[in-house]
């Protein structure tokens, strides 16, 4: 089974090429069967016998991509495929609708090719991954469209989004609008959508890491690291003792966040409602290692049993460190920050400010008030959940 | 790779634009020089080996004296007699004669002038306007090829950096000058960076007067600071070259991310994108630092965390402002150097609370990062403020403008112009009022504590 990437924008591309780095390098370590199994699954021989990464690159500067695919040239291991980038000469101006209304259909024919020549190198297709930011302008509106054309492309695939979720503060003003109308669509897009916090990513490399000077390249390699983590082979209850497993199939607002606790009062004693979780074991031991506490029914909502809503995968291989533990979990760890960017960009919205570089592209105020309401609705439904 | 093209227009914008050649031949060289990665000619000029560099930039002038300077001069090289364009009488520091006389006469001319330099990129994404606001060609004609970048290219964002003259200018006609080109600026214009004369002045006198101190431990190395023009093709400095240098710095700084790389790109569209969020209030203060360089090299963390503190002090705007207390409606930072994302997360995470933000939007803030530094730091940082403290320079404006419209003295000039009419006067002056207004709406919400706007609820 195959997954055929689409990486998009600075961020997109960054860790889509970590995240490939990561997994070649793994797979190179590891047994044959798991090694040709991950192969499969990222990569494709080409007839001189080089692993090709199943990717398709797009973002609209040049920059980003060039250093990505020279980055992974200079690997030796792998490389990405020759014609399977797209870039233009100018961004999208961090402006979501610049790249939703402008860019994206521009750039459809190509992207649409460049994936449909990837899917077909695939003997068997287990889903589409699309890796981007939600705050800037090419990630989020690009991502979004693409996001969009895959789905009518590909109706019955699985799709899954991985999103970049910025930081509070500091780097694009209007992210809170551009996140807003990312998830407010792909919501409606997507089958899954893994999200990572920048804020959290950058806590584990201060706080867990200890790195002094935490650069960008530093934040990209712990998500592409947890990233890999979910989709490398792994054992699950129904797989007999095969690795070949469709890796992707969770349920929406996924949460992989190792080893980290949130705050625990949100809404009364029930602190974090799961609907799904997956523990992701690798490494020494994995075969007894005691999971029990993770099928207790107090973590679970009430409509749905924890063997139902708890999933096991294990993987004897060892993932970078002699023992490794990944959650996703589909619960309210998301509410929070989700609550937070809805209402500050409901707040900015009340002024109006910023909404005319949107109405310039085609980006109308009801628009935004469709994504306001149905992310709204999101939120209702997460908390409704304990 | 995009490109920009740079309008200089009168003897200010010329003056402005040959010194901001100068040192981006300069960085270019030393970038090259020290083979950090090869620069295929830039954001701002044409591929080739230095001495092959051609200008992206449209000179205009109504006057030929500081035009023909620069042609006998070092950058004579970078510059094609097709880029330029003068005149021999002067605007006579009237912006009707500038905007009315000239603008209809030559407008054939630049629009052919502007497309040939567009034709030269192959993805134009900028246009630089540097012009005066208290001479007539610069803030008349100036101001006329603003509209004609607007028309004949909608799409491409247009930057001014306008000079603004002081109180005691001598072109007693500058009030009226600045106030019709103020009207022009805010209809027209994607962004405004406002640079007031007073404030390069002080700035000069400043790191002079510290070079000079020669206290052990504080000593200033002048060939370090902004305002020198040390390792440019020009040798000899003329009067206003260190004035000029600093206005040079603040595009330099401005174009790096177009021109080098790094970890955060900002693209020049982002600007605006980020900065206005309403249309007419795009007029963003931008502050330099470091300008006073010290020639110890201390603790570099502490120096770094000093170069942020700095960009928000008063004595680092080029606006006669205080930032701090006034109210910040956006904000970006764009840092060349050594400088890693924590860095800069850690200096906004300590210099927020000392910062009053609009209620919607507390966490203003856009930030870009170049690897390549300036000649001569390890790193630098430009703030643009959209930030409500242009208002007093504004309302003085309008003041010293309003002491001269009361008496109608030297309207007769105005009016004598084709075209010109009175109402033209009282117009401008309405639509800086109503934009003072709109900013003065805004402060009165500082310290406020606005209630959060109610959100949709959902029926359950």
């Amino acid at each position: 089974m195959s997954v055929v990437n689409v990486q998009l924008g600075q961020c997109g591309n960054q860790v889509g090429h970590e995240l490939f780095d990561i997994l070649c390098s793994d797979a190179q370590e590891g047994k044959k069967e798991y090694s040709t199994v991950s192969r499969e699954r990222f990569f494709h021989r080409t007839s001189h016998g080089e692993l090709e990464a199943r990717a398709v690159l797009v973002d609209m500067e040049p920059k980003v991509i060039r250093q990505s695919l020279s980055k992974a040239a200079k690997t030796g291991r792998w490389r990405y495929g020759e014609g399977s980038h797209f870039s233009q000469k100018q961004g999208s101006g961090n402006n979501w609708a610049n790249g939703f209304c402008v860019h994206g259909p521009r750039l459809r024919d190509v992207v649409e090719e460049m994936v449909r020549r990837e899917v077909e190198r695939c003997d068997r297709l287990s889903g589409l991954m699309v890796i981007m930011s939600v705050a800037g302008g090419t990630g989020s509106g690009v991502g979004t469209y693409v996001t969009q054309c895959l789905r009518d492309t590909y109706p019955k695939s699985f799709i899954v989004n991985h999103l970049t979720w910025p930081y509070g503060t500091g780097e694009v003003i209007v992210q809170n609008y551009n996140s807003v109308l990312t998830l407010a669509h792909l919501y409606k897009l997507s089958d899954g959508i893994l999200v990572h916090e920048n804020d959290m990513v950058h806590r584990i490399c201060s706080q867990l890491l200890n790195i002094k000077h935490i650069s960008f390249c530093d934040v990209n390699s712990v998500i592409a690291q947890q990233l890999a983590s979910i989709l490398q082979p792994a054992l699950t209850a129904d797989s007999h003792g095969v690795y070949s497993r469709n890796p992707l199939g969770i349920d929406w607002q996924v949460h992989p966040c190792a080893g980290l606790e949130r705050p625990r009062s949100l809404t009364g004693p029930s602190f974090n409602t799961s609907l799904a979780n997956l523990l992701i074991l690798r490494g020494k031991d994995v075969f007894s290692a005691e999971t029990g506490g993770f099928e207790d029914p107090a973590l679970y909502t009430s409509w749905l049993l924890p063997e139902a809503a708890f999933n096991l995968w294990k993987s004897p291989m060892p993932f970078k460190y002699e023992k490794s533990a990944t959650l996703v979990s589909n619960s309210q760890a998301l509410l929070r920050p989700l609550d937070n960017m809805v209402g500050k960009a409901w707040n900015m919205f009340a002024s109006r400010a910023y909404v005319h570089q949107y109405v310039k592209f085609g980006i109308s105020e009801e628009d935004f008030l469709d994504s306001f309401t149905s992310l709204e609705q999101v939120i209702s439904s997460y908390s409704q959940l304990g | 790779m995009t490109q920009s093209v740079v309008v200089q227009v009168g003897q200010c914008g010329n003056q402005v634009g040959c010194r901001f050649w100068d040192l981006a031949l300069r960085e270019h060289a030393h970038v090259n020089k020290v083979s950090l990665f090869t620069s295929d000619g830039g954001a701002c000029g044409v591929g080739g080996r230095i001495q092959h560099l051609k200008a992206r930039a449209v000179l205009v002038d109504m006057e030929e004296g500081v035009v023909n300077k620069i042609l006998q001069g070092a950058l004579r090289e970078v510059f094609d007699s097709s880029q330029l364009l003068t005149d021999v009488s002067g605007s006579g520091n009237n912006w009707a004669v500038g905007h009315m006389m000239y603008g209809t006469a030559y407008r054939e001319q630049i629009v052919d002038k502007l497309r040939k330099a567009a034709e030269h990129c192959d993805c134009l994404q900028c246009f630089f306007l540097i012009h005066s606001m208290g001479g007539g060609t610069g803030s008349g004609l100036g101001t006329r090829v603003l509209n004609l970048l607007k028309e004949e290219f909608p799409d491409v964002c247009r930057i001014v950096t306008a000079i603004y003259p002081s109180v005691e200018d001598d072109v007693i006609t500058s009030p009226y000058n600045s106030i019709l080109a103020m009207r022009e600026l805010t209809e027209h214009a994607d962004c405004v960076l406002p640079v007031e004369n007073q404030s390069l002045v002080e700035i000069v006198n400043k790191i002079k007067h510290m070079s000079n101190d020669g206290k052990p431990g504080s000593v200033i190395k002048r060939d370090s600071t902004v305002i020198s023009g040390q390792g440019g093709l020009s040798r000899t400095e003329k009067p206003f070259d260190a004035m000029n240098n600093i206005v040079a710095n603040l595009l330099l700084n401005i174009t790096s991310s177009a021109r080098f790389e790094g970890s955060l790109n900002m693209d020049l569209n982002e600007i605006s994108m980020n900065l206005v969020p309403f249309p007419r209030l795009h007029y963003l203060v931008p502050s330099l630092t470091p300008l006073y360089t010290l020639a110890d090299v201390s603790i570099p963390s502490r120096r770094l965390d000093q170069m942020f503190s700095d960009a928000f002090s008063k004595d680092h705007q080029l606006i006669q402002a205080d930032p701090k207390h006034s109210l910040y409606l956006a904000c970006a930072l764009i840092v060349r150097g050594n400088v890693q994302v924590s860095d800069l997360r850690r200096n906004i995470e300590r210099l927020k609370p000392s910062l009053p933000f609009v209620s919607w939007n507390q966490e203003g803030w856009k930030t870009g990062l170049c690897s390549v530094p300036p000649v001569g730091h390890c790193h630098s940082l430009l703030a643009l403020a959209n930030n409500t403290c242009v208002k007093p320079t504004f309302m003085e404006l309008r003041q010293r403008f309003t002491k001269l419209y009361r008496k109608k003295a030297h309207l007769h000039h105005y009016l004598h112009v084709d075209g010109m009419e009175q109402s033209f006067f009282s117009e401008a002056v309405n639509s800086l009022s109503s934009l003072i207004e709109e900013y003065h709406h805004l402060d009165a919400t500082k310290g406020r504590l606005l209630p959060d706007a109610p959100r949709f609820g959902i029926a359950s």
